[in-house]
């Protein structure tokens, strides 16, 4: 049997795709931000996979496509920058002076705090992109030779953080115009965040899913330079 | 053919990423080079944003299904993770709230204060 799972073709792509389906349906079900398909589909295919006795390389191997398709569609994320170009050239200079200072205050926040704990190098190149999206970061995470799956457990948690309370957040901060909160919540984030801020409107939407991409962009830079001070 | 013809572009902004990412001495990934490329694309025209909407559509709105691969890659890398989980879940949960506080006060900080300027 195990044999069988382990030389299809589609097994894996399958068993992903369906705990994705999965969650999607619990959430719509119970509307907790913990019932976050990405987080539900990775759980279920761990499952499955001590299950059925199948190794990570197999279904490394059989779920290819997925990964395969993640330059491309970062590549994408250029379409809604063009799109909402207007938006951002009208308040360039709140903007970026917004998305700046929360990428400095995440990379300046790891550096200490990883300081503070004497966690090792390797460990501070991991978490050093863990604000920014899954896409860019296990990039930013490889090229400084952090452990790229733990950066995407990371990346993954802040943005559940970001889609559960990010408005309880900004509330609490004072933060009340709708561009800074779309801001605050893309930046802190990413497109977990973002989902969040697109229920909360419109411009909170587009503003959360601008930060994504400049806050990816500074960060590329921002985490090369906070390396080198480890 | 036109989706084809949309994937086909995308993948080939990608290819040139791949390339200047290989060419240049830098840490930027591949996709972060595609995505400028692609960007400077649009704005210049020379890519008109019906070159490449629906399929790019496609591909974001499929885009955090693909990172599930990597997130199972954790039952390989828990024991790494294991030892340091209780530091890191701190930096997540303060840097996570510190950033959003941050950011958004500062804009929000410059934007009512060029409302003002306005009036």
């Amino acid at each position: 049997m195990s044999k069988l799972l382990q030389d299809s073709a589609f097994f894996c792509l399958a068993i992903s795709l369906i705990g994705y389906e999965i969650g999607i349906i619990l959430r719509q079900k119970t509307k907790l931000a913990l019932c976050n398909p990405l987080l539900i589909s990775i759980v279920f295919v761990i499952i499955i996979l001590k299950v059925t006795n199948i190794k990570y390389e197999v279904y490394e191997d059989g779920s290819s496509l997925l990964s395969y398709l993640l330059t491309p569609s970062t590549v994408c994320l250029a379409i809604p920058l063009h799109q909402q170009m207007g938006l951002l050239k009208k308040n360039m200079k709140a903007i970026l002076a917004g998305i700046l200072s929360g990428v400095f205050t995440s990379l300046a926040g790891v550096w200490v705090f990883s300081m503070l704990f004497h966690l090792d190098k390797k460990i501070y190149a991991t978490l050093l992109p863990k604000s920014i999206t899954t896409a860019i970061g296990m990039g930013i995470s490889e090229e400084l030779g952090g452990i790229v799956t733990i950066t995407v457990a990371a990346i993954i948690i802040t943005g559940i953080i970001g889609n559960m309370f990010g408005d309880v957040i900004c509330r609490l901060c004072g933060i009340r115009h709708p561009i800074a909160t779309g801001l605050a919540i893309g930046t802190a984030s990413h497109a977990m965040g973002t989902a969040k801020a697109m229920e909360i409107g419109e411009i909170e939407g587009a503003m959360s899913s601008l930060s994504i991409a400049v806050a990816g962009l500074m960060t590329v830079i921002g985490a090369t330079i906070f390396y080198q001070l480890y | 053919m036109k989706f084809v013809r949309q994937f086909m572009i995308i993948l080939a902004i990608s290819f040139v990423g791949e390339l200047l990412h290989a060419l240049l001495p830098l840490p930027v990934p591949a996709s972060i080079y595609g995505l400028v490329l692609m960007l400077i694309g649009l704005q210049t025209g020379i890519l008109p944003l019906n070159a490449v909407n629906e399929a790019g559509g496609f591909l974001i709105e499929i885009m955090p299904m693909l990172f599930i691969p990597a997130g199972v890659g954790l039952m390989v890398s828990w024991g790494a993770l294991k030892p340091v989980i209780i530091p890191i879940s701190i930096i997540i949960v303060v840097t996570t709230i510190l950033v959003m506080a941050v950011s958004g006060r500062i804009a929000q900080f410059i934007l009512k204060k060029e409302d003002k300027k306005h009036e």
